[in-house]
Parts: structure tokens; sequence; C-alpha cells
């Protein structure tokens, strides 16, 4: 069970568009093992954002059990969810969400602030974060004077600083060039290799190529689970 | 999160965004600085009418006694001034009898004045107070001489014409002579000048150094009171509670002389320092029944202009909180930032009007003669009301904030 870090079951989630009821998963149940490295993929309106919220645990179902680390957390207050994110999951975004008057060093400090962790402590692991994605020399600089794939490395330190169970990444290279892109899924691949967990939710192939399990998503169910043999091997 | 960490960030948006924040924070300040300023002001006023104006006109431990009270900080009515007209006035020997029946220890001078021209070889000193007393009047009042000498019980009671003149009355008339042993005219009389008091310097911008001083007796008093009148009787003791036990004396004293029935209201009036002041405080005490409403009013609109500001920051930073609560934060966590933002912002305007407040007691300092001195209580009021206040209009904005979805909030723009 504990070598589950997500395990998905009959999830449902529908959402009310007027006067219209939209179902964006029909039961879906998954597995993700400690070290996978997983893609999700599927076509717009597939229901991967809505199962990306739900792992994230930005969200809960209206129907089926979610366990994260064995924790059933389907059912949590906001309170309760916040507090998983904040100790379970690491977010990297498409559009990175940085907060603009923040430096970068301020800005891995975040999720430490919202743990309790001492200012010194704080300061002390986020360095050590942004050291880790190789920004050394950027911490004080704000989101505005950093490059796409520098803002996505701080993201990622960030999404680390916690040392969370599981880095979740919502197209992470959406709004950067294929260069940088390759950049950040290096960054992927290597963190992946020191036992990182991660889930990319993508629609993009040449990204799923570089997980070594890919999902894919239809009609809010699962078409598709394969191993990605390149990868893999 | 801790507090300080949120005031950190607030004071981070403060000066990242001076000129809003500053808009945003001015009807806080303009109360906060009312509040200072007045209560500095007036507490000043309260000093300076204590010190200066009731001590110095009527002097320490002293009291008079008079037809109608000589100092009237209140309003009047024409009806009270009509009665007081109709009171017989102190007569010398009104002061005779009073001085030879009073057991408590008091020095005693009768006392009378009006505005004079005084003359020195064909230079006039128009407007001038010219008093009719006696030696114990210097006592009383504590004119000190600079130079020469005061007259003589023996000169009163005889009449002389001699004088002492005010230190500005001096040098008006003399301009750089030495004014003693000359004679100075009034009314057509000479007079010999014998002493020049030292400056007394001014009250509310009026000289207290023109003025000349001669004996009750002498000829020009005609000018001044009519025949066997006084203005007042002035009556010091040694200590505070040595005059009020005169006082009660001389009130006893003077009712059997007017043969006054037990019920009949005091055809004469007695009047000392703190008695003097009873109008200025009706005055002080209205100012500060007012202030908390003036102050209130200032706060309510203050606090209404943060809470609007925090309602469009909220709006504004929907992303942020997104974000916020997609790294961890607690409800109370943006509720927290969001009000101690608030407060923060709050709590910077009531400190720069306690600056300004203080600014303006200083100016009026340095500007009029009033000891405006500022109350630390009232710092202390002005801090905790920042607080208050900001708390107060934060709380709605916060609340909304921490109520946000997560992932709408993160699609925001």
């Amino acid at each position: 069970m504990t070598d589950r870090v997500i395990q998905v079951e009959d999830l449902v989630r529908q959402y009310q568009m007027g006067a219209e009821r939209v179902m964006a998963l029909r039961g879906l149940s998954l597995a993700i093992r400690r070290n996978e490295y997983v893609a999700i993929m599927g076509p717009s309106g597939s229901g991967k954002s809505t199962l990306m919220n739900l792992i994230g645990c930005l969200d809960t179902p209206d129907g089926g059990t979610y366990w994260l680390n064995g924790q059933e957390v389907s059912r949590l207050s906001d309170d309760a969810l916040a507090r998983v994110r904040n100790k379970e999951i690491g977010f990297v975004f498409q559009t990175f969400n940085l907060l603009p008057r923040a430096s970068a060093l301020h800005n891995v400090e975040l999720p430490l602030v919202y743990a309790g962790v001492s200012a010194r402590e704080r300061k002390a692991r986020a360095e050590r974060a942004l050291v880790r994605v190789g920004l050394e020399q950027r911490m004080q600089h704000k989101p505005n004077e950093l490059s796409g794939g520098q803002r996505q490395r701080v993201a990622i330190a960030r999404a680390l600083v916690n040392e969370p169970s599981l880095l979740l990444a919502d197209e992470p290279t959406g709004n950067l060039d294929s260069t940088t892109s390759e950049e950040i899924m290096r960054v992927f691949g290597e963190l992946h290799a020191q036992g990182q967990t991660i889930v990319v939710v993508t629609h993009e192939p040449s990204i799923a190529e570089h997980a070594e399990r890919v999902v894919v998503l239809r009609d809010g169910r699962l078409d598709s689970d394969t191993r990605n043999n390149k990868v893999a091997a | 999160m801790p507090i300080f960490e949120a005031v950190r960030m607030a004071l981070r948006t403060i000066v990242t965004q001076k000129l809003k924040s500053f808009f945003s924070l001015i009807g806080v300040l303009i109360g906060v600085t009312f509040l200072i300023a007045v209560v500095s002001i007036v507490q000043g006023m309260n000093v300076y009418m204590e010190d200066q104006f009731a001590n110095r006109l009527i002097g320490l431990n002293t009291f008079t006694l008079r037809r109608q009270p000589g100092i009237n900080t209140g309003n009047v009515t024409e009806e009270t001034w009509r009665s007081w007209m109709r009171r017989p006035r102190i007569s010398y020997g009104d002061a005779d009898y009073v001085s030879e029946r009073l057991e408590t220890p008091a020095v005693i001078a009768r006392f009378c004045s009006d505005r004079m021209v005084l003359s020195y070889n064909g230079k006039q000193a128009k407007d001038i107070e010219l008093m009719g007393t006696e030696p114990s009047y210097f006592e009383i009042k504590n004119v000190e001489i600079a130079s020469g000498r005061i007259f003589t019980p023996q000169e009163v009671r005889a009449g002389i014409p001699v004088i002492v003149l005010g230190s500005e009355l001096g040098e008006k008339l003399f301009a750089g002579l030495d004014p003693l042993g000359k004679d100075v005219t009034i009314a057509g009389l000479p007079y010999r000048v014998i002493g020049v008091a030292k400056k007394r310097g001014t009250l509310f911008g009026i000289s207290l150094d023109k003025f000349a001083v001669m004996p009750f007796r002498a000829p020009a008093r005609r000018y001044i009171c009519p025949l066997n009148i006084l203005d007042e009787l002035q009556i010091k003791t040694a200590n505070p509670t040595l005059m009020l036990t005169a006082m009660a004396e001389t009130e006893a004293i003077m009712r059997s002389r007017r043969g006054l029935k037990p019920g009949q209201e005091n055809n004469f009036d007695l009047q000392n320092a703190s008695g003097a002041l009873d109008g200025w405080k009706k005055i002080s005490k209205v100012l500060f029944t007012a202030l908390p409403g003036l102050v209130a009013i200032s706060l309510v609109v203050g606090g209404i202009v943060i809470m609007n500001i925090m309602l469009m920051a909220v709006a504004e930073r929907t992303r942020e909180i997104g974000i916020r609560k997609a790294l961890g934060a607690k409800r109370r966590d943006i509720l927290a930032q969001f009000v101690i933002e608030s407060a923060t912002l709050s709590t910077v305007g009531a400190g720069l009007g306690i600056g300004t407040g203080i600014g303006l007691a200083f100016v009026v300092r340095a500007a009029t003669p009033l000891p405006a001195a500022v109350a630390p209580w009232s710092i202390l009021v002005g801090v905790a009301l920042g607080i208050i206040v900001g708390v107060v209009a934060g709380v709605y904005p916060a609340t909304r904030a921490s109520k946000l979805d997560p992932i709408a909030a993160l699609r925001a723009e």
C-alpha cells in the first residue's frame, strides 16, 4: 500500500455548466508507485486537467476514493487539503505562477512559510533547492529579471523545497521554446533518477516521451496505460 | 504564518505602491493628526491659561474682592451684567472694614486702574494702564523693580505724586534716557518717576509692560476711580488652603457689612485664579467632548477607504492567492495576511498622523505663546485606533480572499 503514492478508484467529477451537467471524470481508477515517472495525456476535454486538480488536492471528487500515500484525501476539508498540498505535493505550472514582486529565493521559501519552518532554516533550504536547479547566481532576482527557463527552474525549486512525495507538473514546457523545454525535461529526468515520483500532464507527445509510463484519457475514462520502452530500457 | 512575516510583506506592498497607499490611508492620517493636534493644543491652552493667564492676572494664592468678576472667560449675558452694575461699589470703607477684621494672615492691596495718556517732554504714550494702589501690590503681583524704588506707605497716605513705570513705557517715553527723577505728566499734573519695573513679556501677544503704578491717593485718582471708590481689593495668602479660608472669611465679613440676610445673594464678587478659568474650562470640556466624534468620523471614512483598497487588492491579487493556496496556505493564513496588511496600512497612516500631529503641535508652540505639548496617551490612542480601524476594515476583504477557490484563483489573470 505505502508503495503506491497515488491510488484512485472509480473517481467521478462533474461540473454544472449553466443548465448542463458535464461529466469530466466518469469513474477513473489509477495507481502510481513510488519513483514512477508518469505522463498523463489526452485531448482537451478528456478530463486530464480535472484529474490533475484532484491528484493535486486542489479539488475533491464527487464520487470514488483517492489515497495519497495510503491516506484517504478525497473527503478532507479545505484546510486539511491545504496541509496535504503543502507537505506532499510540489506543483509546477505552465505559467510558472511565481509571485511577481518576490525574489526567486522568497518564492522558493513560500511553501516553508506555510509549513511553519523558521526563517533561518527556510532560507538555507530554499538556497539549497535553488542550487539544485542551477540558479545559485539568480537567488535575489525577481521573476521578470529571469528567462522563461530560469523561471520554471525557480518553480521546480519551489516544488521540491518541502521534499514532497509527488512532483505534479501541468504542461511544464507549454510556455517555453524547444531548447529550454529539453533543458527542463532534463531536470525532470535527473530528479526522477534521484528517486522523485513525477506526474506530468501534457498534450505534447514529445514531452510524454520522457516519461517511463504514459496514461491517456478520453472522455473522462482511461483510454490506454502503456510503458514507454524507450525510456524504461 | 508568523505576524512579523505578514507585516514585512505588507510594508513591502506599501513601499512598492507609495502613492496609492498614501491616498488610501489619508483618512486615518487626518483622524489621528486631528486627535494628536487638538489634544496637545487644548492641553497646552490649559497649562497656559493656568500658568500665564490666571496666575499672572490675578496672582498665585490670591483672590480679589470686586463689585463684579474682573476676568470673564465665558459668556456673560446682558441681564447678568446689568445685575452686576446695580451692585454697590467697593468703597475705601469696605476695604478698611475687611482689612481690619480679616484674621487669616494676608497681604492686602487697594487697587484701581484705567487707561490713560502719559506724556514726557511732548512725547505721548496712549492707552497706558494707570494703576492706583499700595506698595503691597508689587508683592502680590510679583512686579520686580529694575531700577529705583517703589513708593512707601507714607507716600500713599499723603497722596504724593510719584510713579513707577513698566519697562516698555519707560523705553517709549524716555528713549534711552534714565527716567528716574524725571517728571511725566498725567492730565496736566507732573509725577516724579521713582522706579522702573523689570520686563514681564507678553500675554496672548499683548505687552504686559505698558503700565504705570502710583499711590492710590495720588491726585490723578479721580481719573481712574470715583472718589472713595476702589475697583478691587487684592488679597494674597501664603498657600491655597489659607486662600480658601481667607475667601470664606472675607465673604462673611462683607455679608455682615452689607447686611445681607441668609439666602440673599452676595452683592460683591470674590474671584481667584481657578475661578477665573471657569469659562475656559467649559470651552475645553466641550472641545474634549466633541473630539471623539470628529476623530471617529475621519476614522470611519478612513476605514471605508481602506476596505475598498483591500477589496481591490484581493481582486488584483486573486492569482497570488491561488498560488499561495496551492502551496499550502490555509484559510486563516490568507485571512491573516490580508487583515495584517490592512492593519499595517492603517497603522502606517496613524503613524504618519502622529508625526503630522506632533509637527502641528510644534508649529503652534513655535508660532504662538501656547505651550502645546503632545500628550503621550494621545499617541498610544492614535496607534491603537490605527490598528483597530485596519483590522475592522480588513476583515471583510480578507474573508473574501480566504474563501477563494484555489483552482479558479490560479486561472485568474
